[in-house]
């Protein structure tokens, strides 16, 4: 397969004797990155989040170009260490997308590469803004039916035997909008509400048994120091498997948007229930039935009317994100499509693409590693022939749960809430490259 | 600490000299327990032991009424949540505005279900425990318990839930019957059908 394959790829150019001797004139329009599907002309217009940012890649561009047309960058010193906490080039533009309420900001997942999340572009979630904490007067105190209550600072927290583990966090309202609308142009806009991190920090495991857990304590009640307060009810079985409270993200401190100084993991479980900022742990027999827990997050199946409750996991999904919404492929030839894979119940399986609108599936490559409750990125070599298609992709996990249709879904739960929504989505090629968000019910 | 780590170390020593399961020979050198942190006090669990729960544990003292509720909610709630607890969507207004608390009652089974706090909550104790500790958006944390008490007599009396001359209290509120009370049921996926198509 790769053999024929690669005998017909055909990407950059040839050097020309001349290029080697005088500054390469400015590029065609379909050079400028398969992304932006907008004119130059409409770009430099502006008008809305993402032309804008193209448009400043386009003009980052165009300064380079004058630079190198002067000098290029081998024929001076370049700059010198500094002590300083590192940036990204000044041509890198992609950035998080805050909602108009700015209660969430959605990760730019079609600007990304492997499977780890920068920090600077995890997204947000949070329902009374990010509180401003000072770690040495953040406290997490752990009571209720313990034999020993107790009080932990960060500092006291890192002492204890540590755990690093690579988890994804969706939130649990990821893609809804993607459930009976394609109005989300882009994979940020709509399936943006997942990241990767390595997340450091102590088990839960461990800080149970130095608080002592009393017989009968089934539920854990676990609360923000935010405005919001936000609380969740954890059964004991997962604050004892795998859950930890994490004090550090990709190798630092946890950014205040996602939890400074402390938050709770519980690996593959829906993001709200992660609680940030994490002050109090309490133990007792029963749920607490926090709003979060009742009111909201909870899933109700318009066809019956009731709501399904405590539907913590995240089940299998998957998302290309090359190519996806608002690109623009500048003409037939090879493609290597990629994207994101991920289940809260299990390591994934396998992923199938398909590039004819699900009629046919074939296995996509998964990158090693495979970690469990983690992003994996997938990966499939296609030769878009230049006429218009639908591709999509699907994901499998190892308990056998196939990542179902939007149509499935809509059969099986109606057309309540969309919570927990994985539906299959599928991005439309027309015949002139651009790449759109289309709706298969 | 030091004897602790103390004991990594031998521990480490003496595994790599005697088989290459170094890694797992260091677990002996964790302590079972660790003397960090401090014993919480009763003043610091009562500082933060604020949460309700639906048989009534964690409520406070006090007690509160509809008409004082009206009162507060016109001065604390209205903005956001609307005059006649409808709701308003509005940029400007932080969340982008506040919920519809009333109405919705036999929506949750159609295209146009309204979730709301008398159409769809189960327990009144998660409407005391939600005001009183994230409430209102602007000063959350910031009103008392009879505050909390005739908010909640005013927002389900104007659900039509409670009598508006009921008080409600810590013995009141646990027994209030909530519309949807039994509309949930425990997470019952992944289905047991080949997902497939």
């Amino acid at each position: 397969m790769d053999r024929t394959h690669r005998s017909e790829i055909l990407i950059g150019e040839p050097v020309a004797e001349g290029d080697l001797v005088r500054p390469p004139e400015e590029d065609c329009a379909c050079k400028e990155g398969m992304f932006p599907k907008a004119s130059r002309r409409q770009i430099l217009r502006g008008g809305g989040l993402v032309t804008a940012a193209a448009a400043t890649v386009l003009l980052a561009k165009r300064t380079l170009a004058a630079d190198e047309d002067m000098a290029g960058s081998w024929t001076v010193p370049g700059q010198l260490a500094k002590s300083d906490y590192g940036t990204r080039s000044k041509f890198e533009t992609a950035v998080r997308q805050a909602t108009p309420a700015g209660t969430d900001a959605l990760t730019p997942l079609q600007s990304l590469w492997g499977i780890i999340t920068p920090s600077g572009l995890h997204f947000e979630r949070h329902h009374n803004g990010v509180p401003a904490i000072d770690p040495a007067q953040h406290r997490l105190i752990i009571h209720g039916m313990v034999d020993r209550p107790m009080k932990y600072s960060v500092e006291d927290l890192k002492r204890f035997p540590s755990v690093s583990r690579i988890v994804f966090i969706e939130c649990s309202g990821n893609s809804g909008g993607t459930a009976r609308s394609a109005t989300l142009k882009t994979a940020q806009a709509a399936h943006g509400l997942t990241s990767t991190s390595e997340w450091t920090g102590v088990r839960l495991s461990t800080l149970m048994s130095e608080v002592g857990v009393k017989d009968g304590a089934g539920w854990v009640l676990a609360e923000g120091a935010d405005g919001a307060m936000l609380s969740r009810s954890v059964p004991i079985d997962k604050i004892m498997d795998d859950a930890f409270v994490a004090y550090a993200q990709n190798g630092e401190a946890i950014r205040p948007e996602n939890g400074y100084p402390m938050r709770l993991i519980l690996p593959g479980w829906e993001g709200n229930i992660n609680v940030k900022w994490l002050r109090r742990l309490k133990l007792g027999d029963k749920p607490f039935m926090t709003r979060e827990e009742t009111g909201k997050y909870t899933d109700l199946i318009t066809l019956t009317g009731k709501a399904r409750q405590f539907s913590w996991v995240m089940e299998a999904k998957s998302l290309i994100t090359f190519p996806s919404g608002d690109m623009r492929l500048p003409g037939k030839g090879f493609y290597e499509i990629t994207g994101l894979a991920w289940s809260g119940r299990a390591p994934i399986e396998r992923v199938e693409i398909s590039t004819d609108g699900g009629k046919n599936w074939a296995l996509a490559s998964l990158q090693e590693p495979v970690l469990p409750k983690a992003h994996v990125r997938f990966r499939y070599p296609w030769h878009w022939d230049g006429s218009e298609t639908i591709i999509e992709s699907r994901a499998t996990d190892q308990t056998g749960y196939v990542q179902p249709t939007k149509a499935f879904l809509t059969a099986n739960e109606g057309v309540g809430p969309t919570y927990h929504y994985n539906g299959i989505q599928s991005w439309k090629i027309s015949a002139d490259g651009s790449v759109s968000n289309v709706l298969i019910a | 600490m030091f004897s602790s780590h103390r004991g990594i170390l031998l521990a480490t020593a003496l595994m790599l000299g005697a088989s290459p399961l170094a890694v797992s020979g260091q677990e002996s050198g964790y302590a079972g327990t660790y003397p960090f942190g401090t014993a919480a006090t009763q003043a610091d669990i009562d500082a933060w032991n604020k949460d309700v729960r639906p048989d009534g544990q964690g409520l406070p003292p006090g007690s509160g009424t509809f008409e004082k509720g009206q009162k507060i909610y016109a001065e604390q709630c209205a903005t956001c949540h609307g005059e006649n607890l409808e709701g308003i969507r509005d940029p400007n207004l932080p969340q982008g505005g506040g919920p519809a608390l009333i109405g919705g009652r036999g929506t949750l089974n159609t295209s146009k279900f309204k979730i709301t706090v008398e159409s769809y909550w189960p327990y009144a104790s998660t409407l005391y425990d939600y005001i009183l500790r994230a409430m209102p958006y602007t000063a959350p944390s910031s009103l008392k318990p009879d505050e909390v008490y005739s908010l909640v007599g005013f927002i389900l009396g104007r659900a039509n839930i409670i009598d508006k001359k009921a008080t409600m209290d810590a013995k009141s509120l646990p027994k209030v019957e909530m519309p949807n009370r039994n509309g949930f049921y425990p997470d019952n996926r992944p289905y047991p059908v080949k997902r497939y198509d």
